[in-house]
Order: structure tokens, then sequence, then C-alpha cells
């Protein structure tokens, strides 16, 4: 418990909390995209597959219990995540109380540099997101079980939704450049001989991540997924 | 040469400071960024003015006693160089350079160029240091040491706690220089014994000190003089979490 708390209480140990929360969203994030790969498949496939997530574990528990016991860890995850970004920027900003006048940088990306402007605009994507398919308050034309419909309609309706998305996933790629490697370096996983690979990890994820995504949202507005 | 120079001046911690500017004319470039503030200080002193206090006392770059922010880059931007190895041939005839202090809370003005670094003594007071016993000296290979941990210890240890990645953070963070420290002890058998409750004792200090906290952007060891290794502040982590989940015993 102690060194919980010591934990807790030091720069490293919310960093930790920070990585942790966040590789739980990077797995579900890459569940997640290749899940939206079945809309290609077409309505039924999507559809069915979101069926799938809402009875899956049924009937060994009720209906719809795994569903919830993973949005309530994705939650807690998102909420640490959140609360321990904003202590420890606090804590940054709070370093350094007098501006440079003149201040450069030698080699910082800019991934590494926007992380907490990148995350914040992920954070909004995130509750617009659910407010547009999974509550459907943001949808124009919401129909409840029919996800398929739902993309379609969300992304040809309101085009700008669909660049708004894709702006989103790029945030979101960007974010897991810098955030997958410096998870795994905040983790104390990280060594000489791994860095090389696991920045090679964080951009492939990056990049695919975005990529995956994009798909979706272009494809509808290319009339490929229609 | 001709050079321009943009020196931040303050009197003292207490007093608000401000950018003046200053001409250096006769500047060889041959002389270290030190020597032209030296000639600089002259033509201050003749003209009755006070002269510009900088922080420096080997000048062959292993003290760490002189950085600076030189143009936006701590210690001037060169690869493996300290304020005072930084020769003026680096720079053009006419140049404008613009020379600041260290900035960090834990790091304070006490005047002009130079800052309050007791921080990093207070941190390795905290926990940089091994127990050895008195008497007379051990036999010179009673202790073997691997190779490979010798030698990562060594890079290490070349720290020599000038604050440049202090200075270069964005978030003002420590990690580098405490990162060094307890990286240097904790690759070597004569710091095992400590090894637990250095980092997490060392880690402590670090953060009541006042730094902010690390986002692994890597300028720390761009800025670093001695080129100590981003992979150290991955080790620190590692002692880090494995001390505190082990509540810093060293015995189950
Ligand atoms: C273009 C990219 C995306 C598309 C087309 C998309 C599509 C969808 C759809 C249709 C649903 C509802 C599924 C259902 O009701 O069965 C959903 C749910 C969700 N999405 Fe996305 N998504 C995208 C990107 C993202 C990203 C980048 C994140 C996270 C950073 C994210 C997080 C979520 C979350 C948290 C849910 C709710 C899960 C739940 O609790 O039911 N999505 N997404
Ligand atoms: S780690 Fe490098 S930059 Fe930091 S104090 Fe040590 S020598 Fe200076
Ligand atoms: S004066 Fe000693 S390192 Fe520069």
């Amino acid at each position: 418990m102690a060194a919980a708390l010591t934990l807790y209480r030091s720069t490293i140990g919310k960093k930790a909390i920070m990585a942790l929360s966040g590789i739980i969203w990077y797995g579900f994030v890459i569940v997640h995209m290749i899940g939206n790969f079945k809309i290609f498949e077409g309505a039924e496939a999507f559809n069915k597959y979101s069926h799938f997530l809402r009875e899956v574990g049924y009937p060994a528990v009720p209906e719809g219990t795994i569903l919830w016991v993973i949005r309530i860890v994705l939650l807690v995850s998102l909420v640490m995540h959140v609360l321990m970004a904003i202590q420890l920027t606090r804590l940054d900003v709070s370093g350094r109380p007098v501006a440079y006048k003149k201040k450069r940088t030698k080699q910082a990306s800019f991934a590494s540099m926007t992380l907490r402007y990148g995350g914040l605009a992920i954070l909004f994507f995130v509750v617009y997101h659910l407010l547009h398919f999974t509550t459907g308050a943001a949808h124009p034309d919401f129909e409840y079980g029919n996800p398929y419909n739902n993309v379609v309609i969300g992304f040809t309706a309101q085009p700008l939704t669909a660049v708004f998305y894709i702006v989103a996933v790029a945030a979101l790629g960007t974010h897991l450049y810098h955030g997958v490697w410096s998870a795994l370096q905040t983790l104390g996983l990280n060594n000489r001989r791994s860095d090389k690979l696991f920045r090679g990890v964080a951009l492939l994820s990056g990049v695919v991540l975005f990529l995956g995504f994009a798909m979706v949202p272009v494809s509808v507005l290319l009339g490929i997924v229609k | 040469m001709k050079i321009t120079v943009n020196v931040w001046r303050q009197k003292n911690a207490k007093t608000k400071g401000t950018i003046v500017k200053y001409n250096v004319d006769h500047v060889s470039p041959d002389m270290s960024f030190l020597e032209m503030l030296d000639v600089l200080n002259q033509q201050l002193i003749a003209r009755g003015e006070e002269a510009i206090a900088f922080d420096h006392d080997c000048r062959e770059g292993i003290c760490g006693s002189c950085g600076v922010v030189i143009n936006g880059y701590a210690h001037g931007g060169q690869q493996a160089t300290t304020t005072c190895q930084l020769h003026m041939r680096s720079f053009k005839d006419g140049d404008e350079i613009t020379v600041e202090p260290w900035r960090a809370k834990a790091f304070p003005v006490i005047k002009d160029l130079v800052v309050d670094r007791g921080a990093f003594d207070r941190i390795i007071r905290a926990g940089g240091f091994i127990s050895a016993g008195t008497g007379s000296a051990p036999d010179a290979n009673s202790t073997p040491v691997a190779k490979e941990s010798a030698d990562l210890a060594f890079d290490a240890a070349q720290c020599i706690g000038c604050g440049a990645c202090v200075a270069a953070c964005p978030n003002a963070s420590a990690m580098l220089f405490t990162a060094a420290k307890v990286s240097h002890l904790g690759l070597l058998p004569q710091g095992q014994p400590e090894r637990k409750t250095r980092v997490l004792n060392m880690v402590a200090q670090m953060d009541t000190e006042g730094f902010g906290g690390c986002t692994n952007i890597g300028e720390c060891s761009a800025a670093c003089p001695k080129e100590i290794g981003l992979h150290f502040i991955g080790r620190l982590n590692r002692d880090l979490l494995g001390a505190s989940l082990t509540g810093g015993s060293s015995v189950d």
C-alpha cells in the first residue's frame, strides 16, 4: 500500500498510470479498427458484428455483461489517463515559471511537442463520437441497432463530420507515434537494444491506425460504402 | 569579428531582470564563448559598469558550471560541447547572440547568468553515494565487474551535473541527470546494497525540488555535453517501478 502511494505521488508513478491506461486504449483502438473493416462486407456483416458485441458471453453471463465490463475498463482508463495528464501538465508548466526569450529545439518531434493538444482533440472526438454513433444524440437520423446505416447516413448527410473524423484519427495516429514508444520507455521496458524496434512499432501503429480508421469515412465519401 | 550580444541582466534573486544589448569588437574566432564574455566584461569595467556575472571554473568541459542558453540552445547547441568549449568561430562576423540563464523553478537565478543548482546537490545527497568500509583500500580486482556493465556505468558517470538537460527540456525535468546518477551506481556491484532506497530517495528529492515531469521528448539528451543517452531514463523508470513494487526492500 505504501509502495502504491509512493508510486501515485511520484511523477514516474503517475506516468506509469498514464502508460498502462494508454496501452489499454491502444489495444481497444486496434480491435475497433479491425472491427470497422466489417463495414466493407456489407450491412448484414457489420450489423451482425455490432449485435455480437452486445451478446458476447451469453448465456454464460447475462447479455451485455462483457460489453459493459469493457466499457467500464475503458472509462476508468480514460479518466485516469486524463487525470494524470492534467496533474503532470500542471507540474511540467510550473517547472519553468520564467520563459526563455529565445528557445529552440534540436530534435523534438511534432508529435512529442503536441501530445497534450492531440490528447485533447481525441478526448473531444471520443465524446462526440459516442453521441454520434452510440447514443445517436449528435446524429441526424439515428436508428438503434442499425450501425451500418448510421455510419453511411452520418457521413453522407454531413460530409464535414467525415472530415472531422479523418482529422481526429490523424490526431490519434500522431498521439500514438510518440505515445506508444513513450509508454514503453515509461514502464521501463525500453533499453538500448529495443529502442529502434519500439520506435518502429510506434511509427507503424500511428500510420496503420490512421489509415485503417480513415478508410471508413473516406470510403463512404467516395461512395464505395453506401 | 564584431558581435552583438543580448544578455540577461538581473541584479539579484529578488529583482526583475531584462535583456541588455552590448556590442563586442575585436572578437577572435579562436576565443571561447566565455573569453568573449571576458572581453565584454573588460569593456564594461573600463566604462565603470558592472561586469556580467556568469559561472565557470575548469574551462575545459569537465566541471559543469558554465552552462547558459545561447540563441535558444543550452550550451549553444553544438554536439557534445559545453559553453566553455564553444568557440567564436562557430559564429559569423556581425552575428547577434542572445544569452540567457538556465530557466527552471528549481534553478533560481542568483545574478545575471548565474543560477543556483543546489537542487542537484540535494538529489545527490538523497542517494548518490555508496557505503564503503573505511580502512585500507580493497584489493584492485577483488570485485569483478562485467565489461558491459562497467562501460555502461562509465557512460552514465560522465554526467558533469551541468543542468543543460533541465534547461533544454520543455518541462524543465531533471530525469536525465537523475537517471545518469542512479544508473551509474546501480550498474556496479558496489552500488547494489543501496540500489532500491537510492532510486526511491533520489526520485522523491527530484520531485520535491519542483522540476517538471518527463514526457520523453529527448531534448535533454540532445543538449547534454556528455551525450548521456535517453535509454538511461528507461533504466531509471525500471529501477523506480521495481523498487516501488517491492516496497524498497531487497529482502522478500
Ligand atoms: C473513422 C473512424 C471510426 C469509425 C467509423 C467508428 C465507428 C464506430 C461505430 C459505428 C460505433 C458504434 C458501434 C456499435 O454501436 O456497435 C463506435 C463505437 C465506439 N468508438 Fe468508434 N469509430 C471510429 C474511430 C474511433 C476512435 C479513433 C476511437 C477512440 C479513440 C473510437 C472509440 C469508440 C468508442 C469508445 C465506442 C463506444 C464503444 C461502446 O461503448 O459501445 N472510435 N465507433
Ligand atoms: S545529464 Fe548531461 S546535461 Fe544533464 S546534468 Fe548531466 S551532463 Fe549536464
Ligand atoms: S567551465 Fe567547467 S565545464 Fe565549462
